[in-house]
């Protein structure tokens, strides 16, 4: 079926599509890196060629270290809790046991709603002294946490909320992966004497390792590209404790519409994901050779 | 779209001129605004632009309500540099120079040129007029101004045995009668606390610029080019704000702005510093005697001014820029304001609105309300700069690290100043 | 006897630990039908209300956030579906150079999304005149790299045969998709669709920027203007708001659940 391609066959299924999507995705990432390179200007301050002031900036900026910390911490924590409480999940819900569909409808609910109203939902229930994590705490005698104002809560607390909002939608494909498992093999196991653990651990869990790839990559793509609950419940705070490099990205080009260092910032993003895609392809490709 | 517009606009004026209708040249009006959703805010912002309207049958006029004070502003420079922006805004005072520096407003003395405008504009407080104006000349008409004021649940003041009609004067007072007013259950945890001053983001910053001037200093000058955020007075500031907390008087860690009339109204704390733009919102849901006092200072009294200005902007037809004029005097002249004030809290802009028989009326009935007029002797402008909302992120992040046992305050307000001058460096 | 008991026990321990999953989400519906009194303090015998609702509409245009969500997750799936289909078609039916190259480049997509990239797309959209347009919110996501790749996939699995015989019959390119391709492909357009949706439905960080006037806004950003107020926080209108919003979701979720799961399911697993 060597079919080829006529121009005008290519223009209508390759060309509009494909510029459309070239340009919201490969021309801003190079104009980013050409206006990383000028100065921000205004009606006060001329238009100039800055070189590399504005990454000399990026080196010094304190802020922005304490954001890719933050962002770190918050990718490294979010994804394995993601995961581990999603494959807990399905394993419930696929178990056969009495109450599956509530606990489905309970699990699954909450990737239903949009980030936003997530966000607005938790604020409610962390706002100290006022919502139900409070009254909670009362009941048991104990003092209110002021969840996202303390420094060493922020951030764990957001992180809560985006495993909240993922776990769910993950727990879905997992849930396919164990209905896809044969039978036979977890009996076979069984008669052999192997204990549920045992079965699970040795049986079910390397079948659902590419579930749990395509999981992780979903969920490190998610952990930068999904910042609205921050936007709403803490706007970074409190003393950046909370931001992530998004936010970070939002806050500098819209609010202190200095775009050239927005522009800065998104080559550091995109810098950061194609090395992390590199790693991932890197990692992937040798465990397909030792398999 | 928009020349859609103008010839609709066009047919609707010839039309009303055939008709033989009184007609000035028309104009299609769009005003943005930042206010909440719990106060009759809206509805009265609505109102009084429909009477407008009404009144004026040859404009248009659209308000939109664009989210809270940041947001607003964001969204009107992206607005504007996209070349679409509302004719009429009304944005934080603070953003001035960042406005100027846009180039997306216009100076309203400009517009209003002729000797009656000019004695118009000089009827407003001279507070309110001061962070309107640079270099001679008068950028924006204040609206939605206000000063923070102490609000303190009288019933609790009773309860722990103090004068119901004799709020805290000083800090030291105020940590006197806080000690009094936090009450704690068997568990040994706070159930009220004796004050609540909101110390993150924007609202903790405006609140700070009140304990400083207290000190007897600012954070900022008309230059728009000053931040003065390492002083001894900011150094006591901090310390204070610290102090309320070790001294168990106010909650620690970081206290947000959004939740702080709530829990005021949940009697979670028995005083708190915020917006006199929330007058109305108490009133109409605390279900306890309230009081209103001046901020307590630390050596004497000291407020900062704040709220919201109109602004015009410049890329607006003349037939416009008239008719946002005209609207602006209507949103201030003494019976919208009063109006305004009343639904709200905020302060009325002109001395003739207080004389109006409602404004007369409603200080009779709700004698908090003037509590933040008369404060007015001794508020000063908030902070503001140019490239204000990255300065004054180095100012929030210097009362964040230091409310949230993150750094000492010294320091803290060092790497401020520090920052700040950097950024500032450029316009000297 | 051991195990009936496990079982039971395991249950339990589901459905607490369900319980307590959804405890959140069912006190925001509490306070939303009971007066805001109440939403900070729990009582079981608080009268129930629904005029947080009323009032929440009343304040904010939500009919028109509603319609304007509508026309935008439309507009996207429709282009979204012609446009995948078409790339997705030629990358299965054809060989031409380059096609490895620019298949990869289709691909960064997945990786460098077009939320990361709302800097530079902002002064592009600036440029053209299109901010604060609903189509101008729909631009960036109109053509999606993972639409083409899962309708590349479930394309390459339709038999070569069927092609063959169709074309045999004198059918050209396009009776050939249409005939062939796509009706076999109809469970992946309808998963494809269910996550389109719903992802467009909760995006708001592009539209938050892009957007400016009541007329263009989104629910999204409708709700988090409607929720960010600098005086103090009415929660049980915030929660009504919230849920007033999301409802349609919820419900069609209740509804088509065992149809949207299967689905995700297939959409997700290849």
């Amino acid at each position: 079926m060597n079919n080829r391609l006529s121009i005008r066959l290519a223009v209508i299924m390759l060309v509009i599509p494909c510029s459309l999507l070239v340009a919201f995705t490969h021309y801003p990432a190079i104009q980013a890196l050409i206006n990383s390179f000028w100065n921000n200007s205004s009606s006060r301050r001329p238009s100039r060629f800055s070189g590399i002031e504005n990454y000399q900036a990026l080196m010094e900026d304190d802020r922005l270290a304490q954001i890719l910390i933050n962002s770190t911490i918050y990718a490294l924590g979010t994804i394995p809790l993601a995961i581990g409480l999603s494959i807990g999940m399905a394993l419930l819900v696929n178990s056969r046991l009495p109450g599956t569909t509530l606990m489905r409808l309970s699990f699954f609910m909450p990737t239903m709603l949009p980030m936003i109203a997530v966000a607005n939902i938790w604020l409610f229930f962390y706002a100290p002294g006022i919502g139900l994590a409070s009254q909670i705490l009362e009941v048991f005698g104990m003092p209110s946490i002021n969840f996202l104002g303390r420094t060493d809560t922020a951030l764990a607390s957001m992180m809560f909320v985006a495993v909240w909002k993922e776990a769910g939608l993950f727990m879905i494909f997992y849930l396919a992966a164990l209905q896809s498992v044969p039978t036979n093999l977890k009996d076979a196991a069984k008669l052999e004497g192997a204990s549920a653990l045992r079965v699970f651990w040795d049986v079910v869990m390397p079948l659902l390792r590419p579930t749990t790839i395509f999981v992780a990559v979903n969920a490190l793509i998610n952990a930068f590209r999904l910042v609205d609950h921050v936007i709403v419940m803490t706007e970074g705070g409190p003393n950046n404790s909370s931001a992530l490099l998004l936010y970070y990205i939002y806050e500098v080009t819209f609010r202190q519409r200095d775009f050239a260092y927005g522009a800065t910032l998104t080559v550091l993003m995109v810098g950061l994901l194609g090395l992390l895609a590199i790693v991932q392809y890197w990692v992937l490709n040798r465990k397909a050779h030792y398999q | 779209m928009t020349r859609l517009k103008s010839y609709a606009t066009l047919l609707g004026a010839t039309a009303l001129t055939l008709t033989g209708v009184a007609s000035v040249s028309a104009a299609d009006l769009e005003f943005y605004f930042p206010v909440g959703v719990n106060a009759p805010a809206v509805e009265t912002i609505q109102a009084l632009t429909d009477e407008w309207a009404a009144a004026n049958p040859q404009h248009t006029v659209k308000a939109v309500y664009a989210g809270n004070y940041e947001e607003t502003t964001t969204k009107a420079l992206t607005a504007a540099n996209a070349g679409q922006p509302p004719q009429v805004a009304v944005l934080l005072s603070i953003d001035l120079f960042t406005l100027i520096e846009e180039d997306v407003i216009l100076p309203i003395s400009d517009i209003a040129n002729s000797e009656e405008d000019k004695e118009w504009i000089s009827g407003f407080y001279p507070a309110f007029m001061s962070d309107a104006q640079f270099e001679g000349k008068t950028y924006a008409i204040p609206f939605q101004r206000s000063t923070p004021v102490y609000y303190y649940n009288k019933d609790a003041f009773r309860e722990a045995g103090l004068d119901p009609e004799a709020p805290p004067k000083t800090w030291d007072e105020m940590i006197e009668v806080g000690k009094a007013l936090t009450v704690k259950d068997d568990n040994g945890n706070v159930t009220r606390w004796g004050t609540r001053i909101p110390t993150l983001g924007l609202g903790g910053a405006w609140l700070f610029g009140g304990l400083v001037v207290s000190k007897g200093d600012v954070l900022t000058t008309e230059t728009g080019i000053e931040a003065r955020m390492d002083t001894p007075a900011t150094l006591a500031s901090l310390e204070f704000l610290l102090r309320l907390a070790q001294e168990e008087v106010m909650a620690p860690g970081g206290i947000t702005w959004g939740d702080t009339p709530k829990a005021f109204l949940e009697g979670q704390t028995a005083s708190m510093w915020t917006s006199t733009g929330n007058l109305a919102f108490i009133e109409e849901n605390a279900e306890f005697d309230w009081g209103v006092g001046f901020l307590p200072g630390g050596d004497g009294p000291g407020a900062p001014i704040g709220g919201g200005n109109f602004y015009v902007f410049q890329d607006t037809t003349e037939e416009e820029r008239e008719a946002a004029l005209d609207f602006i005097k209507f949103m201030t002249s003494p019976d919208s304001a009063a109006k305004w004030s009343i639904a709200t809290g905020y302060v009325a802009p002109r001395p003739d609105t207080w004389e109006t028989p409602e404004m007369k009326a409603y200080a009779e009935r709700l004698p908090q309300a003037l509590v933040a007029l008369d404060q007015l002797a001794y508020a000063e402008r908030e902070f503001a700069t140019f490239q204000r909302a990255k300065v004054t992120q180095y100012l929030v992040d210097a009362i964040e690290s230091v409310v949230t046992g993150n750094a000492e305050p010294a320091e803290a307000l060092s790497k401020a100043q520090e920052g700040a001058d950097k950024v500032l460096g450029d316009y000297q | 006897m051991n195990r009936g008991l496990n079982r039971i026990l395991l249950s339990t321990m589901g459905v607490v630990f369900a319980a307590l999953w959804a405890l959140p989400f069912i006190y925001s519906v509490w306070t939303a039908f009971h007066d805001e009194k109440y939403s900070a303090n729990f009582q079981l015998g608080a009268p129930w209300t629904f005029e947080n609702f009323i009032e929440a509409w009343q304040s904010a245009p939500f009919s028109l956030y509603f319609a304007n969500t509508m026309i935008l997750i439309t507009i996207v799936l429709v282009a979204n579906l012609i446009l995948c289909t078409l790339v997705a078609y030629a990358f299965v039916r054809y060989k031409f150079r380059w096609a490895g190259f620019l298949f990869a480049l289709i691909m960064v997509q997945l990786l460098i999304s077009p939320e990361i990239l709302i800097v530079e797309n902002y002064l592009t959209l600036s440029r053209v005149g299109l901010t604060d347009t609903i189509i101008g919110i729909a631009l960036p996501y109109l053509t999606s790299a993972f639409g083409i790749f899962l309708l590349r996939q479930t394309f390459l699995t339709v038999p070569k045969s069927l092609d063959e015989a169709a074309q045999i019959e004198g059918a050209g390119a396009w009776r050939v998709l249409w005939n062939v391709y796509v009706p076999l492909a109809w469970p992946v357009y309808l998963a494809y669709s269910l996550v389109s949706i719903s992802f467009h439905w909760n995006n708001f960080l592009w539209p938050l920027i892009v957007t400016n006037s009541p007329e263009v806004r989104p629910l999204t950003v409708g709700l988090s203007v409607f929720a960010t107020v600098d005086s103090g926080v009415e929660w049980s209108l915030v929660n009504a708001a919230t849920l007033m919003t999301t409802a349609p979701l919820i419900i069609a979720f209740i509804i088509f659940q065992r149809q949207f799961v299967a689905n995700f399911m297939r959409a997700g697993i290849k």
